[in-house]
């Protein structure tokens, strides 16, 4: 068997499946190289699966546009159930401080022409049946967004590109970029050695390590975040909740969840102070704040019973924008790194923006767009992405 | 179907009634019982219906560990098992997603409370209690958790007398009975020193190497100094076409309806496994008045010691070694059990089908150590021990010695001086160790007197009859524990101590003396079946060491016994030719099997109870490459379920076996917190 390919995308995760099913699809012979023992044994399994378009910054809105079209599309096109569901993203809001915030974005979202407006408190209790009323202001509902399975979504695309010709190497780490003359000739990894003139850096967590293989230092951390899920009941909310005030008791700034296709309720915050590094072993004070929390803004989740918990790590950039991009030093290395723990829901939109920027030179989004999540901006002066 | 209303052993306690309803139909319950157990007396073990194909769904693990049992009780989603009934609670199937109440009231909340404590236990069963009593004389404080309402664990499912050493961990005592000793023991020693949390299952153990433990309702984290694990086992299973029916048993799910519960969930009881647990099962099935309609053993011979095996033979239990089960019919429950015969690479010979008439199938097919806390407070970097069964499977008697053991070494890591004699580690490997070879019967005769008859012919580490001879007259040889007793007094009192403290019943007093004619013998043999079994002066069927016919013989009178409760000696008059072969009585038919063809074309066999995954889904991604049992698990649900991959892990281990795959390329799955599930609000400080 021949080592030779056209591309060879590193990372067989949330963005580097996608990536490779779209290459593969245009007729690209496609090598994904993974260090873990299958597709979506990273961050992807650790994914809360919502997925939005109603973000604040333009390339995203339009990366997670197309994701979410290709997932909403995926059981009609290719015949998989992925766990779709199409139940919006609601942000309740108590506090003026949330309600300005989210109201600001409402223009930019809505020259998108995105589905999402502002509702009044009762608008906000018939969304989400049982919200705790005091003090409740309205809040912002999309309904076009939703949710997707990161399981189930990963399999069918390993798939369906399996179906059409891409190879996967799993267990094997890439230890060495083969670059001559400036331009990328292949990589070494742990068993063997394959050949491309194009190679992509979808490494996820790992991306940093990947990236100094070719001499490239990427400017990401990770740091984690625990989630959890309970067992299933019947289905009694529809959107994914995001509630954005930091927690009274000083270690949450925001915390979401949502009730799943199968009629589980699946949630995670996000710490006031980081946990930087890559530890993913559960911590004892996960629970009992996020219940805390989880129970004073909807008192009917007290009877939930909580199945299991997790820990996933978020490979943040230091704008919380991720980076997608072309790289000047080395010819034919790509990136498509850094989605700041949302690389699920940006995978199939930024899979399809890397598949045409390598073939046709130019990304599917206006290249003034695009080029805000360049791997040259400036990482600091720009400001930070208001919705993570 | 029903509640057992005499045992030999257990007494019946006298409970309030307390009245139910299941489905809008009105029941009644025993005040402190739970809910499964409230059903199954009434013959209902149909629950509930699986929300994804409506499959029948029923009491599995009697433990909490899985979710088969669900139902809505007073309209919240609970484990039957795990629940007592109320007065006046309204019980509904579960079918399909339960609903959670629309209920908005912001509840009370209190803070967490952290404790820290130089030792935690995990685990109050002969391990845990043993370690708790050693640490206790040792003077060290400390806190024993366990998720059931007693302790003793699986002790208190043990009505035998036990094996193993009796000055040592009270061998010839019955496992209910060593439950409340070890904890005598542990209030004498340890009741300013040993805070006992009953009906408090630990969560796990989490990085910052905090115990998460539900005590009675509210989750506190435990940070102890030093860990021990004694969680015992979990018992493995197998799967075939049927094997996800109600009536579809472990043996510690039988045995505590039996046992602990007195409820009868069967009339008809077929058993896979013969080891210790399958025989020691099939002998507590009888005790209840449940007919043993068969035994499989997929080897050979059965591993469990031969004394068990014997015991259950002479009884009348048909076993079929070198079997293995087929498959299991039934509508809604187990109706019928199908066996076969396999050959010595356990391939299955056609035309050796049996077919027998059951309705309750018991799968004893071996147990493996619950140590997932302790492998994770490894990884931690915790001070942690692991003793019993968590630590390697073996007898309770062995748990025991294991226990104090780690205690000592616990003792020790506190920075207190202690030693561990030599002997404990001894003993436990001996306790631990596989019975031996079979030995030849050595049988000593005193022509015209009275003499035991002692078959005990196989290396099993066992003393209590050495011990309870007023005149010193059982030795064993070279006097090791597991050496073969045997009879070497020029004398006999004719006590019958030796045949009562013989946990294998293995031992007969043959009196010559009765008939000096020598035409007839009395024989004084050990029963612990109920009163109305058989009756003074009836004529029954004797049997020899397997239970072979002999012969017959006539009950002359049952001798109640002080010495050793519960058991009874039964006086026998058999022809004096019989005198020592006859071991025993038969007290069951035999069983009725039919023949049929039960070879089905391809069939779903249920791997994956909690999520309906079947084998033919797994095989066919094993086949299309798939390696990583976290991508079977993403893919297909297995092990997402509430019991967490505790059932169908091994199974599906055994499928990529059966695939020819070699396990080393496979990759296990991730082990997740928390070990059982728990209500949102108990996390959040819901105050009661």
């Amino acid at each position: 068997m021949s080592n030779n390919y056209d591309v060879i995308v590193i990372g067989g995760g949330s963005v580097g499946v996608p990536t490779a099913l779209f290459l593969t699809l245009e007729g690209q012979k496609v090598l994904v190289v993974e260090s873990k023992s299958a597709v979506g044994q990273g961050q992807n399994k650790a994914a809360i699966g919502g997925v939005r378009a109603t973000h604040s910054d333009t390339a995203k809105i339009l990366i997670c546009r197309e994701s979410l079209r290709i997932f909403s599309e995926w059981e009609e096109t290719y015949g998989h159930n992925i766990g779709w569901k199409k139940g919006g993203y609601c942000f309740p809001v108590y506090r003026s401080r949330e309600e300005n915030i989210l109201k600001s974005l409402l223009p930019i979202q809505k020259s998108h022409r995105l589905n999402i407006d502002w509702q009044d408190a009762n608008g906000i209790k018939e969304i989400i049946p049982g919200i705790r009323p005091e003090g409740l202001i309205g809040g912002t509902f999309s309904p076009d967004d939703g949710q997707v399975s990161s399981l189930l979504a990963i399999d069918a695309m390993f798939r369906v590109s399996k179906d059409r010709g891409c190879t996967y190497r799993f267990r094997e780490k890439v230890l060495e970029f083969l670059i001559e003359r400036g331009r990328v000739k292949g990589i070494k990894s742990e068993k063997d050695t394959y050949y491309a003139p194009v190679i992509v850096n979808a490494a996820g967590a790992g991306a940093m390590q990947v990236g100094k293989l070719a001499g490239l230092d990427i400017p990401v951390t990770t740091d984690s975040h625990e989630a959890g899920i309970s067992a299933p009941v019947e289905q009694f909310l529809g959107p994914l909740v995001v509630d954005l005030r930091p927690g009274p008791e000083g270690k949450t700034s925001n915390f979401y969840f949502a009730q799943n296709h199968k009629g589980s309720i699946i949630f995670c915050y996000t710490p006031s102070k980081l946990f930087i590094g890559t530890n993913r072993e559960p911590t004892s004070e996960f629970l009992p704040i996020l219940a805390r929390r989880m129970v004073s803004l909807l008192p009917r989740l007290k009877n939930m019973l909580i199945r299991r918990v997790w820990r996933g790590l978020y490979p943040m950039t230091p704008d919380g924008l991720p980076i997608c991009d072309c790289v000047r030093e080395v010819e034919g290395l790509y990136l498509a790194v850094g989605m700041c723990g949302q690389g699920f829901m940006m995978g199939p939109g930024v899979g399809r923006n890397i598949m045409n920027l390598i073939l046709h030179g130019t990304p599917l989004v206006a290249l003034n767009i695009f080029n805000t999540l360049s791997f040259y901006r400036d990482f600091y002066s720009s400001k930070k992405e208001v919705l993570k | 179907m029903g509640r057992i209303e005499k045992h030999p052993i257990l007494s019946i306690p006298k409970r309030r009634d307390i009245s139910f309803t299941f489905n809008g139909k009105k029941l009644t319950a025993k005040e402190g019982e739970v809910i499964s157990s409230a059903l199954l007396a009434h013959g209902i073990n149909v629950f509930s219906s699986h929300p994804y194909d409506g499959a029948p769904q029923g009491l599995y693990c009697a433990n909490g560990q899985c979710a088969h049992c669900m139902v809505i009780a007073n309209g919240l989603p609970v484990k039957a098992c795990m629940t007592m009934v109320s007065t006046g609670m309204t019980v509904q199937s579960c079918d399909g997603n339960p609903r959670i109440p629309a209920d908005d009231t912001v509840p009370e909340m209190i803070n967490m409370r952290t404790i820290k404590t130089p030792f935690l236990i995990i685990g109050g069963g002969p391990a845990g209690l043993s370690a708790a009593i050693e640490l206790a004389k040792f003077g060290v404080q400390g806190i024993l958790v366990d998720d059931k309402h007693t302790l003793g664990g699986k002790l208190c499912l043990q009505t035998h007398n036990f094996f193993g050493s009796r000055s040592g961990c009270y061998a010839g005592t019955r496992g209910i009975d060593i439950a409340r000793l070890l904890e005598e023991e542990l209030k004498k020693y340890g009741r300013d020193l040993v805070d006992v949390w009953l009906n408090s299952p630990a969560l796990g153990v989490f990085s910052d190497g905090k115990v998460g433990v539900i005590k009675k309702g509210e989750y506190i984290l435990v940070k102890p100094e030093i860990l021990l694990v004694a969680t015992g086992a979990r018992e493995k299973t197998l799967a075939f076409p049927g094997c996800d029916l109600p009536g579809v048993y472990g043996a510690g799910a039988f045995q505590t309806l039996v046992n602990r519960d007195l409820v009868r969930p069967a009339e008809r009881l077929f058993i896979c496994g013969g080891g210790n647990v399958g025989l020691i099962s099939g002998y507590h099935a009888l005790q209840a008045g449940i007919d043993v309609v068969g035994l499989v053993e997929a080897l050979p011979k059965c591993g469990g010691y031969k004394v068990h095996l014997d015991k259950l033979r002479r009884l009348g239990v048909p076993v079929y070694t070198s079997h293995t089960i087929l498959r299991v019919d039934g509508k809604d429950q187990v109706e019928t059990v199908s066996i076969c015969g396999i050959d010595d690479r356990f391939r299955r010979i056609p035309g050796s089908e049996k077919i027998f008439r059951a309705d309750t199938l018991l799968i004893a097919v071996g147990l493996s150590p619950i140590n997932e806390i302790y492998t994770k407070a490894k990884e931690y970097g915790i001070k942690v021990f692991a003793s019993g069964d968590a630590e390697e499977i073996a007898e309770a008697s062995a748990a025991m010695f294991s226990g104090r053991i780690q205690a000592r070494k616990m003792v020790r890591e506190i920075g207190k001086p202690c030693i561990i004699p030599e002997e404990w580690n001894e003993i436990t490997a001996t306790l631990r160790s596989k019975p031996g070879t079979e030995i030849e019967m050595n049988i000593r005769t005193l022509p015209g007197k009275v003499y035991p008859v002692i078959r005990c012919i196989q290396e099993i580490p066992c003393d209590p009859c050495t011990k309870v001879c007023p005149n010193f007259t059982i030795k064993v040889k070279e006097g090791i524990l597991t050496g073969q007793p045997s009879f070497v007094g020029d004398a006999c009192l004719g006590c019958a101590q030796c045949v009562l403290s013989c946990p294998a019943l293995a031992i007969v007093l043959v009196d010559e003396r009765y008939d000096t004619g020598h035409k007839r013998a009395l024989l004084t043999l050990p029963i612990e079946l109920a009163d109305h079994t058989i009756g003074v002066g009836e004529e029954v069927t004797t049997v020899g060491l397997c239970g072979q016919r002999i012969g017959t013989g006539r009950v002359i009178a049952f001798r109640n016994a002080v010495s050793q409760d519960r058991c009874r000696l039964m006086l026998l008059d058999v022809p004096f030719e019989n005198r020592l072969q006859v071991a025993g009585i038969e007290v069951r038919e035999a069983t009725v099997s039919t023949s049929g063809n039960s070879f089905l074309t391809e069939e779903e066999v249920v791997i994956c109870r909690c999520e309906r995954v079947t084998k033919h889904e797994i095989v066919e991604l094993i086949r299309s490459g798939y390696r990583d049992m976290n991508q079977i698990k993403a893919v297909l649900r297995t092990g997402m379920g509430a019991c967490g991959g505790k059932t169908c892990t091994e199974l599906i281990l055994g499928l990529f076996r059966e695939e020819g795959v070699d396990l080393r390329d496979v990759t296990l799955p991730v082990h997740r917190l928390p070990e059982t599930e728990v209500p949102l609000g108990v996390f959040a400080g819901l105050k009661k």
